[in-house]
């Protein structure tokens, strides 16, 4: 559904068009629920979708993963050594890791190379009327381009997570390793007994919410983009800008929902 | 439920538009057209660019909604269809956009298999083949199967564009400005294809162009849009052959150009 301002303001241009765009985007988000269910399922498109999701996002995540353990060990050693504590390093990376750093790096690598992926392509689409040409072809768009589009990612990004972690955890080692000497079983022993079972279904949780944001804001931005090629840059732009905000602003809420929970 | 399986007669209208008026805002796009399209006729519709053209056929196939008045298309009232007796309907449309509109990212094959894929869930692949071939075959272009869209000269993406539409052998074509862009050679291959596509399948089509050879070539019937409206329907010669000043200028200006 498209944003009509051009009618009498109620309150202020600025004001409506706020509030429309936030009742258009929850009616594409409940369209998304009602045909992600409605048969026929796109189950082709979804697995070629988990792939430029996944695969084509991994060379990315292995790099800042592996990067954010192994900085984030080396800026903690001097604050643990200054009580003689380096014991706990291991520990203290993995809490980092597991509840917030895997989450938090995979979806914000995911909302710049996934998110803007997805509202320029569909806003391309959109402008050269690639979207109105399936249409009237009798094939659903939203359930081609969308739905397959937030399946994928929404599955994708707690697998890439788990990676993202997995490669941190790396990263770490091989710093503390190189300093302390530890084994790779110590390391790992030491790590994951500060780790519970709500850690690390609260990681996920959070990875899959996450991954849902990040489909659902680049396809609506894409899905209704306008004024040609400025509105594809915008699209992209707007994408990438608003899925991150929104995932730390779900950070925050699901931290406090954890935190609660313990 | 849409029933499209009755034979139509040959007198039988196709499309039958009452007093639609469309406006974006404030500008007023159509302001009480009415149009009658009878079967297996080419209705040329003319005018300048943001006369409304285009957006007069995206109400004919449901992309856009009218503000007021009646658009029949084989006799359903389009802006009333349910989603899925919208989809029934469309099924008999074809639609060539003026930019072509191939998917980017597919071959020439797959743009082609693409509806079929979608909406004939039963075919076989080798009958997927056999039916792409066919149609390529019908434009002229079965070499460029396995292209790009992006590898392709601005005719061919014209005529491959008419060639998906074709693969799911349509009652009614729409042609939203099959010649824009094109140099006249290009120009009257597209024509003369359109004109072949009209005997080979039978099709009744709304051609919506400004290129008066494209019209006079194509078109039983034409009609001119000013400001909104139809000022005058008939045949090339009857529109044109009339004492109306906006006529002459617009096919004056046409030939200078």
């Amino acid at each position: 559904m498209e944003v009509n301002t051009s009618e009498k303001p109620l309150i202020s241009k600025k004001i409506d068009g706020f509030f429309l765009g936030i009742h258009s985007a929850l009616r594409f988000v409940l369209r998304f629920f009602r045909e992600v269910f409605t048969p026929p399922y796109e189950f082709k498109e979804i697995i070629r979708q988990c792939y430029q999701v996944g695969y084509k996002s991994l060379f990315l995540i292995t790099l800042t993963g592996f990067i954010t353990g192994l900085v984030f060990t080396k800026q903690s050693r001097p604050s643990l050594a200054e009580f003689g504590a380096q014991s706990w390093l291991p520990s203290l990376v993995a809490i980092a890791i597991i509840r917030a750093l895997a989450p938090l790096v995979t979806a914000l690598i995911c909302a710049g190379k996934v998110g803007s992926n997805m509202g320029a392509e569909l806003g391309s689409m959109r402008v050269t009327e690639q979207i109105d040409a399936m249409e009237v072809s009798a094939i659903n768009p939203f359930k081609f381009l969308v739905v397959s589009r937030v399946v994928a990612s929404t599955l994708m990004l707690p697998m890439l997570m788990c990676y993202t972690g997995f490669v941190g955890m790396m990263g770490a080692f091989l710093n503390v390793h190189m300093n302390e000497m530890t084994s790779f079983t110590t390391f790992f022993n030491k790590a994951f007994n500060e780790i519970s079972f709500l850690d690390i279904m609260s990681s996920l949780t959070k990875s899959i919410i996450y991954g849902f944001t990040i489909g659902i804001v680049g396809c609506y931005q894409g899905f209704y983009a306008k004024n040609g090629t400025e509105g594809v840059g915008k699209a992209a732009n707007t994408a990438v800008v608003l899925s991150m905000f929104l995932i730390f602003v779900e950070e925050i809420l699901l931290v406090q929902l954890t935190n609660a929970l313990r | 439920m849409i029933d499209l399986s009755h034979n139509i007669g040959e007198h039988d209208k196709i499309i039958e538009i009452r007093d639609l008026h469309k406006s974006f805002g404030d500008l007023k796009v159509l302001s009480g057209v009415n149009l009658d399209v009878y079967n297996k006729e080419n209705f040329v519709v003319l005018g300048r660019s943001g006369s409304g053209k285009s957006v007069l056929i995206k109400i004919i196939s449901g992309l856009l909604q009218p503000d007021k008045g009646t658009v029949k298309v084989f006799g359903y009232e389009v802006p009333q269809l349910k989603k899925e007796d919208l989809m029934q309907l469309r099924l008999q449309i074809g639609f060539s956009f003026q930019n072509s509109a191939l998917y980017d990212s597919m071959t020439v094959k797959e743009n082609l298999e693409f509806p079929l894929i979608h909406n004939m869930r039963n075919m076989t692949r080798r009958e997927m083949r056999q039916e792409v071939e066919s149609v390529l075959d019908d434009v002229g272009l079965l070499h460029t199967l396995n292209q790009m869209p992006s590898e392709l000269s601005g005719g061919q993406r014209k005529r491959i564009g008419i060639a998906r539409t074709l693969i799911m052998h349509p009652k009614l074509m729409l042609y939203d400005e099959p010649t824009s862009g094109l140099d006249p050679i290009t120009s009257i291959e597209i024509n003369s294809l359109i004109n072949h596509v009209r005997q080979k399948f039978s099709t009744t089509s709304i051609i919506i162009t400004h290129d008066m050879t494209c019209a006079k070539t194509t078109g039983d019937r034409v009609a001119m849009l000013y400001q909104g409206e139809f000022i005058k329907q008939g045949t090339f010669a009857e529109v044109f052959g009339a004492e109306d000043q906006r006529l002459k200028q617009f096919y004056e200006y046409n030939f200078i150009d």
